[in-house]
């Protein structure tokens, strides 16, 4: 396996051969501890994720029955469920999405397509990644002066926004990320065919990104359906079934946050089947993403 | 005094917008190019000869493919790249600043070095460019799609999985797909430019072989940095150094009996 050039007719100079193994005897042991390390680390995450996702089946799924979908939240011993717990999750999650994505997805194309070098995209990608790692709870606290206050009151559409403001930063950087990736040629050659613009942005540049993107928007989802600081100052959570977007709504995240500290068994059996929704729901929306995007492809 | 590039013009069939058949499809006119404070063509004249090809040579960074983007005015993209002197097409300076651009690019095609597919289907890759220009019912857009692989000569090896990824297609495919494209639009001009440089001799033959078909429909231009390649292909040469033009001539001439002695310099490999 040492292949040494030796000779000088070749035009190589002569190696002197115990530095040559001795070097190549170093590289191989420098090599196999940083596998060992990788390995090491990998299996170190492995691990954690696994013994999380264990404790919340093996605490989860006992609770897991029918009334967990079927019956609303009640006071202890009255045999609960997560209905609308569930429902409001699902509304605030989905409206937030719906109402961030197409934000992130313009700001996004702005920063990838016109402004990539412009003190004004400069600035927008600046407050957009400060967004991104900003606490959530600072985000609650912002939509709970911006409409909590003025309307004077806790309410769904609030939830919705203040989840809307968590989705656009993470859209908008998977969005300028991945159009980034999408190489010049693909834009000039749909240019050259006769294309505006905008027309090779959204049917060539999308396309090549749709990926990417999806799976940011897919993200995005999975962190506002867990999310529960920022809804604790705006949707408020709410203990009766209320499809009114004007009133208080519940939500998993809170009624988790609120159940599990409670001092009653059965609460926080429901805590842990609500925790396990949230992640057997994030990972379904995950296998689904994939599933879609390969037939597609 | 300048003809505007009305819809009509425009839109008219190839043969119809060439009611003066000795006059070039294209005239260069004492071109300058500047990239920012860079010059990178110093006053280029150059006519391309109705349904004739021209081919450009040159070492790499004489301005080739500078030119190439000048024609179809795929330097607007890029502010501060900036064009001064004069492209006619049928009298009319495409450089100035009133010309429909897209409505250029529809009869001046491009194709890039790197094959360059849409990630779409086959068929799509070439719906794409004409649903830009025209609006045809299924069957003509059929019929479209065959019409251009097929003159792409591209046909026979796709025409039962035109529903397909595009990119899944070999490179010398997808650059087929990509002329295939570019002449669906109905163009007047096609520029090549370097065209078989990433491809395999024997995809590098079945383009080299298309040209020649094409030339019948449309006026061509091509980069290339096979002398062969040039000689075999093109009915005129031009020979391009530092940003400027050397010399052009047929074919023969510049590969025989050059007048320059750059040209003769780099044709014989003195340079490259
Ligand atoms: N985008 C650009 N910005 C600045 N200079 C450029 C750019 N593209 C090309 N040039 C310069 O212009 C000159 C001509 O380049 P090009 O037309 O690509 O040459 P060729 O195609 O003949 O190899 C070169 O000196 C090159 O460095
Ligand atoms: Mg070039």
């Amino acid at each position: 396996m040492n292949v040494t050039h030796s000779g000088t007719a070749s035009g190589f100079p002569l190696r002197d051969q115990g530095v040559a193994l001795r070097l190549s005897r170093r590289r191989r042991a420098v090599s196999r501890l940083i596998e060992a390390l990788c390995v090491l680390a990998t299996l170190a995450g492995l691990f954690l994720l696994g013994s999380i996702l264990f404790t919340l089946v093996s605490n989860g799924i006992g609770g897991m029955n029918w009334t967990v979908f079927t019956r609303i939240t009640a006071p202890s011993g009255d045999g609960g469920g997560l209905l609308n717990a569930i429902v409001g999750t699902i509304i605030q999650a989905g409206l937030g999405t719906l109402l961030g994505t197409p934000v992130g997805l313009l700001v996004g194309t702005y920063l990838s397509e016109y402004g990539r070098d412009s003190k004004l995209g400069e600035a927008v990608r600046f407050v957009s990644d400060i967004l991104l790692s900003a606490p959530s709870i600072l985000i609650g606290l912002f939509v709970y002066r911006l409409m909590v206050e003025p309307a004077g009151g806790y309410s769904g559409w609030a939830g919705v926004v203040a989840l809307a403001v968590i989705v656009v930063p993470i859209v908008v950087r998977t969005t300028e990320d991945m159009l980034r990736l999408v190489p010049i040629s693909l834009r000039e050659a749909a240019v050259a065919l006769g294309a505006p613009r905008w027309k090779a942005i959204t049917q060539i540049c999308y396309r090549a990104a749709r990926d990417g993107i999806v799976t940011g928007i897919l993200l995005a989802i999975a962190r506002v359906a867990g999310e529960t600081a920022p809804l604790l100052f705006t949707s408020l959570g709410n203990l009766n079934w209320s499809l009114d977007m004007t009133q208080p709504m519940s939500s998993l995240p809170v009624t988790i946050y609120s159940y599990a500290s409670s001092p009653f068994d059965d609460w926080v059996q429901l805590a842990w089947v609500g925790a396990l929704l949230i992640t057997a729901g994030v990972l379904a929306l995950n296998i689904l993403a994939r599933v879609v995007l390969r037939k597609r492809s | 005094m300048s003809i505007t590039m009305s819809e009509q013009t425009i839109n008219a069939p190839a043969s119809q917008a060439r009611a003066t058949q000795n006059e070039p499809r294209l005239a260069i006119k004492n071109l300058d190019f500047y990239y920012g404070a860079n010059q990178a063509l110093k006053s280029i004249s150059l006519d391309l000869p109705d349904c004739k090809v021209t081919g450009m040579i040159g070492p790499s960074g004489c301005g080739k493919s500078t030119l190439l983007r000048v024609l179809n005015r795929m330097y607007d993209l890029y502010p501060g790249q900036r064009a001064e002197g004069e492209v006619l097409m049928d009298g009319y300076n495409i450089l100035d600043k009133g010309t429909d651009i897209n409505a250029l690019r529809a009869r001046i095609g491009m194709v890039f070095q790197k094959p360059t597919p849409f990630p779409m289907s086959i068929a799509d890759n070439i719906r794409f460019g004409v649903k830009l220009h025209e609006r045809l019912s299924k069957a003509d857009m059929d019929q479209r799609v065959e019409w251009a692989l097929t003159k792409a000569a591209l046909w026979d090896e796709v025409k039962d999985r035109l529903n397909t990824s595009a990119i899944g297609l070999s490179g010398g495919q997808q650059q087929r797909l990509c002329i295939a494209r570019t002449i669906a639009t109905r163009p007047e001009v096609i520029l090549l430019d370097e065209p078989t440089s990433a491809l395999d001799p024997i995809s590098t033959l079945k383009v080299e072989e298309l040209i020649d078909e094409l030339k019948r429909d449309f006026t061509i231009a091509i980069i290339t940095h096979n002398m062969q390649q040039a000689a075999r292909c093109a009915d005129q040469v031009a020979f391009f150094y530092l940003g400027e033009m050397v010399e052009v001539g047929t074919a023969t001439q510049i590969f025989t009996a050059p007048r320059q002695k750059r040209t003769q310099d780099y044709v014989t490999g003195r340079f490259g």
